[in-house]
């Protein structure tokens, strides 16, 4: 299998008042081309983290470690031009809230375009790309749409506007931090769709960070659940959700509730989702885990394989898939 | 025991002046909960703020016990004790400077009545283990609190009063997943222990489906449809509500 991107071992340290926390501890995963890996986790998780790194937007002062290795080199090698260059052209990334990423002050079209003016194409070449991505991106009436600014548009066409706005260097892997959650569903699904239809279309890789275990279910070839910074589980999406490996992937399945039969209130987890600041000992997810053995306590578990493409950071994971 | 009747909200003036609430009209009963259900814009959040007194009303009535609500500041305080509100951000719903001992400690001032007759730090520590909260939280400030935490103060303040009904709005939504079914069964359980009703809104219907007993749909301030919650959501009489279904996600496989 090629890969497009190889997450090996991947270390994020960001100062803290007491010394440097480690937000993203060792964390491994590869994207293929034309998939998209669904990156699950919930606060302090260090998802959006990971997918910072990848695109080089971590805070200052933050030290890393490990490899991002895209296409044959070393993002967190490589000199800082190269890396301007690989962020928007070859890696491009949607954030959460168009409303905060897109320009207030400049025309939809404008932005949309920026890149390519940027690259030196022809003006009328960049009007016509601009349509056509507005157009592939699902906004009536380009021509008109493009003149109005951010906040003349509604939060699904932002979203849209900003793939877009993504799309426009033609990138080969597409960062997605919570594309719907400012959503609402009927747009969701809408937005959902567009992504899913962008990726299979173009051969994109996709990285899709978000807290719902729905969403990702909806688009994603591959999980990866995240919980303290590190990686408690990944494999293929229908195998990941329908048999977890982890206590922790298990608790998020189970309390996920179907929308047309009633389904009784889940048992939920004591306690709070640990954070790399404050990382138990052993196994961080020990605490919480209704497994949990004095072996979790004390040892830290490596990251394992339980099955094809399944990997768990459970000491007890045959428990679980039997 | 809540019954609103033909609510009409709007706001703006002149020709800016739109209508959030046109014409609703939805009743919870003793230990009854509604959910209220609808997309960002459809009213929901405001109806929750004219039964709570924070928005007034066109016109239509807010009758609590027969006895009509009217806002805050002309709300009897018997009638404002008993309804109580739970925000979706529980973090900018508290003063983070503030102690949880003092968050307490002021809703008993402002209704005496309610507050304990004995020691009052029995009395928190007792309020604050009704919330699944340990007795030191107290002397901690809301701004040193986890979000799941805080989001426990904020129904120990409301609960603090002895109300009869809880206005819920989005109260798990900003929660992390698993602390969101954590308050979820907490909310469920107060309910029973302390005969509470319940206003549920939320966008999330999976949620909705879980606890409420029955559901109401609006729709760009027209409630839309109501009824049973498991027949709305199994049987969807109007299309919008169809719609909505549609486009919610299940983790069960799909093609």
């Amino acid at each position: 299998m090629t890969v497009s991107l190889e997450v090996a071992g991947l270390v994020v340290d960001l100062p803290g008042r007491d010394g440097p926390v480690r937000v993203v501890d060792e964390v491994s995963f590869d994207i293929a081309p034309a998939t998209t890996v669904g990156l699950i986790g919930e606060s302090g998780s260090g998802k959006t983290m990971t997918a910072n790194a990848v695109i080089d937007l971590l805070p200052d002062g933050a030290r890393t470690g490990g490899a991002l290795r895209w296409q044959g080199e070393d993002l967190l090698q490589v000199s800082a031009s190269r890396r301007r260059r690989v962020r928007g052209h070859e890696i491009a990334m949607i954030f959460q809230d168009p409303l905060a990423a897109l320009n207030p002050t400049q025309t939809v079209g404008r932005q949309v375009g920026e890149i390519l003016r940027r690259a030196g194409r022809p003006s009328d070449e960049v009007r016509r790309r601009v349509l056509e991505l507005l157009d592939r991106t699902g906004i009536p009436e380009p021509a008109t749409r493009s003149r109005n600014y951010p906040h003349e548009f509604s939060g699904g066409m932002r979203q849209r506007a900003m793939i877009a706005l993504a799309l426009a260097g033609s990138p080969a892997l597409l960062l997605a931090d919570e594309p719907t959650t400012a959503l609402d569903v009927t747009v969701q699904a809408r937005i959902l769709r567009l992504l899913r239809d962008i990726q299979e279309d173009e051969g994109l890789a996709m990285l899709l960070v978000s807290h719902d275990l729905r969403v990702v279910n909806h688009v994603a070839h591959q999980v990866v659940v995240m919980y303290a910074g590190r990686v408690a589980e990944r494999g293929p999406t229908a195998a990941l959700l329908s048999k977890p490996a982890h206590p922790y992937t298990r608790a998020l399945v189970d309390s996920v509730p179907a929308v047309r039969t009633r389904t009784a209130l889940a048992h939920p987890l004591p306690g709070t989702p640990a954070t790399p600041a404050n990382r138990p000992s052993g196994c961080a997810f020990h605490p919480r885990c209704p497994i949990a053995r004095e072996l979790c306590r004390t040892e830290q578990p490596a990251v394992r394989e339980v099955g094809a493409g399944r990997w768990t950071a459970c000491h007890f994971a045959e428990e679980l898939v039997g | 025991m809540l019954e609103v009747r033909d609510l009409d909200v709007s706001f703006g003036r002149a020709r800016r002046r739109f209508k959030a609430v046109d014409g609703v009209s939805l009743t919870v009963g003793p230990d009854e909960t509604l959910g209220l259900v609808g997309e960002s814009g459809s009213g929901k959040t405001t109806v929750a703020r004219v039964v709570v007194g924070l928005v007034k009303p066109d016109s239509g009535d807010v009758l609590f016990d027969g006895k009509p609500l009217g806002p805050v500041g002309r709300r009897p305080a018997s009638l404002q004790r008993a309804v109580q509100m739970v925000f979706q951000d529980p973090r900018s719903s508290l003063n983070p400077r503030m102690t949880v001992s003092a968050v307490i400690d002021e809703a008993w001032r402002t209704h005496p009545e309610s507050a304990p007759t004995g020691d009052r730090t029995a009395g928190l520590h007792q309020l604050l283990d009704d919330v699944g909260l340990d007795a030191t939280v107290a002397r901690h400030r809301a701004g040193e609190l986890s979000g799941g935490q805080c989001q426990r103060v904020s129904i120990a303040r409301a609960l603090a009063v002895k109300p009869r009904l809880l206005v819920c709005d989005e109260a798990v939504s900003a929660l992390d997943v698993s602390v969101q079914s954590q308050i979820l069964r907490l909310l469920v359980d107060l309910q029973q222990r302390h005969h509470l009703s319940m206003l549920f809104i939320s966008h999330d219907l999976g949620v909705v489906h879980q606890i409420a007993d029955r559901i109401a749909v609006m729709r760009r301030g027209v409630l839309v449809e109501e009824g049973v919650a498991t027949d709305v959501l199994s049987d969807p009489q109007h299309e919008y509500t169809r719609s909505l279904l549609d486009a919610a996600l299940e983790l069960t496989k799909e093609s």
